[in-house]
């Protein structure tokens, strides 16, 4: 008796309708991309505009490379030097280490426009030109703290003894870092890295500040077709993207509880 | 224990080799950036966009031209509202989460629409709202309506969707929270014959205000800063402080004043932050004590219980 009445709380109800209030939206797109004409009047059903996404729209495929290219490039840079520094902080007393630390909360909380309009600023003001490398240098600094909070969590549940008994084994720094500490905390490195993949494909408003001609990602050209017309592409589009989600979500299935913690 | 076998000299360099690289970054592209908008706020503006490395604090003293002001104040009561909702539909959302068997598919469940482009997602808000969109046409095929309702591009359908779209960012820190703390702690207060509602308000919530305050700065703060919600889905009356900054560096090319807007927001952003620290390491400390104090509360109710 009681436990049934728990299954029909407020709480569940809430919850409930707040799931069903997130999917909506995301349903209506995805419909309506299966129409066969512009519009919220059902035709009938048809791929048209899947076939245009995947046969004629050039300048989207172009826009998702340059994604792509960010994504893979300002990830890694940002899982490597990210991890690095949650061990250093971990385990060292530094110069700067306090200053390191509260500095890589930041640009988490910050909103994304002052993220966006402090770099274009800086950007012009050292006259580097603004196109990928601008975007990729934004994406790195955004995602930095990501696998840096991700990585810290994982490395306070490390086990110290674990240390001492490869120091005392008699391996050095270096093989203590790639033998040892490591390959324990590849999980979290690698949730680090999909966190980045996820939010650099992701991110609209910072590289709206940071790029230059040609150097459009997927977000800016999806953001120039709501702007400047709307053809149902962008509904395929749009189905195709939830489904990249998903995957990657499923993937994260085991690190869905971290990311929580983290985000 | 460790570092006592090793000396002091050594972990320096150890730390500024694992951890130099990331601070130089920081300090490169978002210390220095930061500390541009600092100065440009005081800085005069240039003719053709710009600085003029002249003392001022005219950017200052322009924001409080009255159509400005007017849009700081929007932005407050917007965010305000906004979070609030988000916020008192998170609560129940993260306690049922929290007491769920089916944590992660819940989780799966929040984060897909979470990770979606959020492009995408406000894109699917003007197809529901528009005047020719999902919800006129369904209403209308119903013959609830005469005519299309204008929806979209105005307040309501601002302070909709960004509730839409920081929602899970409240969901989440507080389903953290939720899912460490005791339950059996309110079925002790049940016991003591507190009520459901009443041993949630006083037991449970006492116990995750670091996760409401971190819902709160994790949803107060993006809203504050919010920029493409206002401008797809807002009017001419919705305007916000960070569509300000964008129009002040892209249109009017007054740096100056989009800098010292900027500082508003990174400061509004840094109470915040500081303030949700600070919380919850007090929490950290406050929970012994709370602890101790419960277990006596308890021990008091069982005597004065048995004197009856």
């Amino acid at each position: 008796m009681n436990s049934k009445s728990v299954k029909f709380s407020f709480s569940y109800g809430m919850l409930a309708l707040v799931i069903v209030f997130l999917f909506i939206p995301l349903f209506v797109v995805v419909f309506f991309s299966f129409n066969s004409i512009k519009g919220m009047q059902w035709q009938h059903a048809s791929l048209v505009w899947y076939e245009t996404l995947l046969f004629d729209s050039p300048s989207l495929w172009a826009a998702f490379k340059n994604s792509l290219i960010i994504a893979l490039t300002s990830s890694s840079t940002a899982t490597v030097l990210g991890s690095l520094a949650a061990i250093g902080i971990k385990w060292y007393r530094f110069h700067g280490r306090s200053y390191i630390t509260t500095v890589s909360y930041l640009p988490m909380v910050l909103p994304e426009v002052i993220i966006g309009i402090s770099m274009l600023i800086f950007f012009s003001a050292v006259k580097i030109r603004l196109g990928l490398f601008t975007i990729y240098v934004a994406h790195t600094t955004f995602n930095l703290p990501f696998v840096f909070m991700m990585v810290s969590a994982r490395l306070d549940e490390f086990d110290y003894s674990t240390l001492e008994a490869a120091r005392d084994l008699g391996a050095n720094e270096r093989q203590t870092l790639t033998k040892v500490i490591i390959p324990s905390i590849v999980p979290a490195i690698l949730s680090g890295f999909l966190m980045c993949i996820t939010m650099s494909l992701e991110d609209f408003v910072i590289t709206f500040f940071v790029s230059g001609p040609g150097s459009g990602t997927l977000p800016l050209y999806v953001y120039s077709m709501i702007r400047y017309g709307v053809s149902p592409v962008i509904n395929a589009l749009s189905f195709v993207m939830i489904l990249g989600t998903m995957i990657i979500a499923f993937f994260f299935r085991r690190f869905l509880k971290t990311v929580a913690a983290s985000s | 224990m460790k570092r006592l076998l090793k000396s002091s000299d050594r972990e320096k360099v150890l730390g500024t080799l694992y951890g130099g690289p990331m601070g130089l970054w920081f300090t490169l592209f978002f210390t220095i950036p930061i500390g541009i908008i600092i100065l440009y706020s005081f800085l005069k503006r240039g003719l053709y966009g710009g600085i003029v490395w002249d003392f001022t604090l005219d950017a200052y003293r322009q924001m409080f031209n009255p159509s400005f002001a007017k849009v700081l104040f929007r932005t407050l009561w917007i965010s305000v509202i906004a979070t609030f909702f988000c916020l008192l539909i998170a609560l129940p959302c993260g306690y049922a989460m929290a007491k769920s068997k089916h944590q992660t598919f819940l989780l799966f469940l929040i984060i897909i629409p979470f990770w979606t482009n959020s492009l995408i997602r406000i894109y699917a808000w003007i197809s529901i709202l528009s005047s020719e969109g999902f919800l006129n046409s369904v209403l209308l095929k119903f013959g609830i309506i005469n005519q299309s309702l204008s929806l979209i591009y105005n307040n309501q359908a601002v302070i909709v969707v960004l509730i839409y779209m920081y929602l899970p960012f409240a969901i989440l820190p507080l389903f953290t929270t939720i899912d460490k703390f005791d339950f059996s702690l309110l079925d002790a207060a049940r016991d003591l014959g507190a009520s459901k509602l009443g041993s949630i308000m006083r037991v449970m919530l006492p116990n995750i205000k670091s996760g409401i305050s971190t819902a709160f700065i994790f949803t107060f703060i993006p809203i504050f800063g919010a920029y493409t919600v206002p401008l797809l889905v807002g009017g001419k009356d919705s305007t916000m402080i960070g569509n300000i900054i964008v129009d002040q560096v892209s249109k009017t090319r007054n740096w100056p004043l989009a800098s010292a807007f900027s500082m508003i927001l990174t400061l509004v952003s840094l109470v915040g932050v500081f303030w949700m620290l600070y919380s919850g390491k007090r929490e950290l400390q406050l929970k012994k004590t709370n602890q101790q104090m419960i277990e006596q509360k308890v021990k008091l109710h069982h005597i004065r219980r048995r004197k009856k």
